[in-house]
């Protein structure tokens, strides 16, 4: 924990630092954001109109906002002049008075609306909204569309990117799983894999979980950490996915560790929820609501540690490449940006690493602290 | 945080949920299981060597103490045997030496004794030869004297001179 922390610190401080630059372009561009979404959507042909520095701003912001987002779909780069996206599209599933199976592509990237059964759906800031034959979107006082939203289960961009994450992980590890057939040591790409399950073993499970008790979360220990890591790692990759950094995505995983910590919990954990051995009874009552609580903010913070750290390694990278476009002068700039986004790029692959591991040990750590057996006569 | 609840998505999570769950199943059946089983063999066998080499070296150590106790045992042993040869040595011309000083006494006693009967008898065969000598010479003288009268009356007459002093 001591290890994990001081990167953590890093990290902080260059967000903390970046920051006034967003604040700028956030405040500069409050303004300006409903006047380029009215822009928008009143002249949705006019791609390739010449933007001002100010739009480009707003531009860069808008699509930032829209990597950090899942997207319908899996879009590598378009080309804004000629409106055209490289990329391929997604299955879209809706339940809206029954399944409805589409082509992401009905919606041609947000710009027409699409036409199922009847319903008219349309892609608005990577929602699907219902909606009428002219697309027409009603917003509140708030500027948030107040459209009928159907239950969305597609598959976007990120249960793709999570598939195919799953399919290389079960490649490698049933590799090295099948080449302990052929003899004792693996051979290699799983030479690099067995020190990390190693490492996972000894210096994650064993410490907080016990000799005796790991062996049955070792299962999920080390795939959420081979996965957490593996979708870090593709994050930074030009591929644009953002899985990890998803609120989604993490609040499921930090479920999963709170179910597993709460069922496979012993007696002694829950009598030090709901009854505190060892302090008066007053003290006991003021506890359990206490401690209650305490079992949910474990989890809580693992999923916005998760969260908030790839989130803003994402951020962080793409407005130090944004400001080559930003920037007046291209000559002064680009050593800036590169040099930056080089040295960022370093620490988030570091970072990559240590999420995935942070994620494992706090797991591994609740999980630890439920099955343990409190040996009173020594602690209290 | 409305921002975040904005962005919270229902079938990512659903999707999410059941990859996950699909992918700790597959991975703890096909991976994980195998993987640890094979490392959990393997570390066992290592230190099952180790144990054994550990073992083979106290053994050997055991051995070697062993071998040399029963060298010095036999050591020991020879010297007892030396010792006590010696002492049997001893203790025979001990033996021999006393019996051959009693024997040495007891044949000098038969000896001297052989040699006092061996005298007794000369000594008694000299007596009766010394008798019957001095008888033959006296019958001899008698004969002799008895046969010359004069020297006869003579020989009464001087000892009858003899007793006259008396």
């Amino acid at each position: 924990m001591v290890i994990s922390r001081k990167p953590l610190h890093v990290i902080a401080t260059i967000a903390i630092a970046i920051l006034p630059l967003f604040s700028f372009a956030n405040v500069s561009n409050d303004s300006v954001k409903k006047e380029a979404h009215e822009v928008h959507v009143a002249t949705d042909a006019n791609h390739g109109e010449a933007a001002e520095p100010q739009d480009k701003k707003a531009k860069v912001d808008a699509y930032i906002q829209h990597h950090l987002q899942d997207s319908h779909d899996f879009t590598f780069f378009s080309d804004e002049k000629e409106g055209k996206h490289y990329g391929f599209s997604l299955p879209v599933i809706l339940i809206d008075n029954g399944l409805k199976v589409f082509s992401s592509s009905k919606f041609h990237h947000g710009e027409t609306v699409a036409e199922v059964d009847g319903n008219f759906y349309k892609l608005y800031h990577g929602k699907i909204y219902k909606t009428d034959t002219a697309g027409t979107i009603s917003y509140d006082e708030h500027h948030h569309p107040t459209n009928a939203k159907p239950l969305d289960f597609s598959i976007t961009k990120n249960v793709v990117s999570m598939l195919f994450t799953s399919a290389l992980l079960l490649f490698m590890f049933i590799g090295l799983a099948k080449s302990y057939k052929k003899g004792p040591i693996p051979t290699g790409f799983g030479r690099v894999l067995e020190p990390l399950i190693l490492f996972i073993r000894d210096e994650i499970a064993i410490p907080n979980i016990g000799e005796k008790k790991y062996r049955k979360f070792m299962g999920y220990l080390l795939t959420v950490f081979f996965l957490i890591w593996l979708l870090n790692l593709l994050g930074m990759t030009p591929l644009g996915i953002n899985v990890t950094g998803n609120i989604a995505v993490t609040i499921c995983l930090a479920l999963f560790t709170y179910f597993i910590t709460q069922f496979s919990a012993n007696k002694d954990y829950w009598m030090h929820i709901f009854w505190m051995p060892g302090v008066p009874v007053p003290m006991k009552i003021i506890l359990m609501p206490i401690e209650i609580l305490g079992t949910l903010t474990k989890p809580f913070a693992l999923l916005i540690r998760l969260f908030a750290n790839i989130t803003a390694g994402h951020v962080v990278i793409m407005s130090l490449i944004a400001m080559i476009f930003v920037g007046k002068n291209l000559a002064a700039d680009l050593p800036i940006s590169l040099g930056l986004t080089l040295f960022i790029s370093i620490i988030e692959v570091l970072v990559a690493f240590l999420q995935a591991f942070i994620f494992t040990m706090l797991s591994s750590l609740f999980i630890g602290m439920a099955v343990q057996d409190h040996h009173h006569d020594d602690h209290h | 945080m409305e921002k975040l609840i904005n962005d919270f998505s229902f079938g990512l999570f659903f999707w999410q949920a059941i990859i996950l769950l699909i992918l700790i199943v597959l991975m703890v059946k096909f991976a994980w299981k195998p993987i640890m089983n094979s490392i959990v063999a393997r570390e066992e066998g290592i230190s099952n060597a180790l144990l054994a080499a550990e073992n083979a070296k106290k053994d050997m150590l055991n051995l070697k103490s062993d071998n040399e106790k029963l060298l010095a045992e036999a050591r020991a042993e020879r010297d007892l045997m030396i010792k006590e040869a010696r002492e049997i040595k001893e203790k025979m011309i001990a033996d021999a030496k006393s019996e051959a000083q009693v024997q040495g006494a007891a044949m000098i006693e038969s000896a001297k004794a052989t040699i006092e009967s061996e005298k007794n008898a000369a000594m008694a065969e000299l007596k009766n030869q010394v008798s019957s000598l001095s008888l033959e010479i006296a019958e001899t003288l008698l004969k002799g004297e008895l046969s010359n009268k004069e020297a006869q009356t003579k020989l009464v007459e001087k000892m009858l001179g003899d007793a006259k002093l008396n």
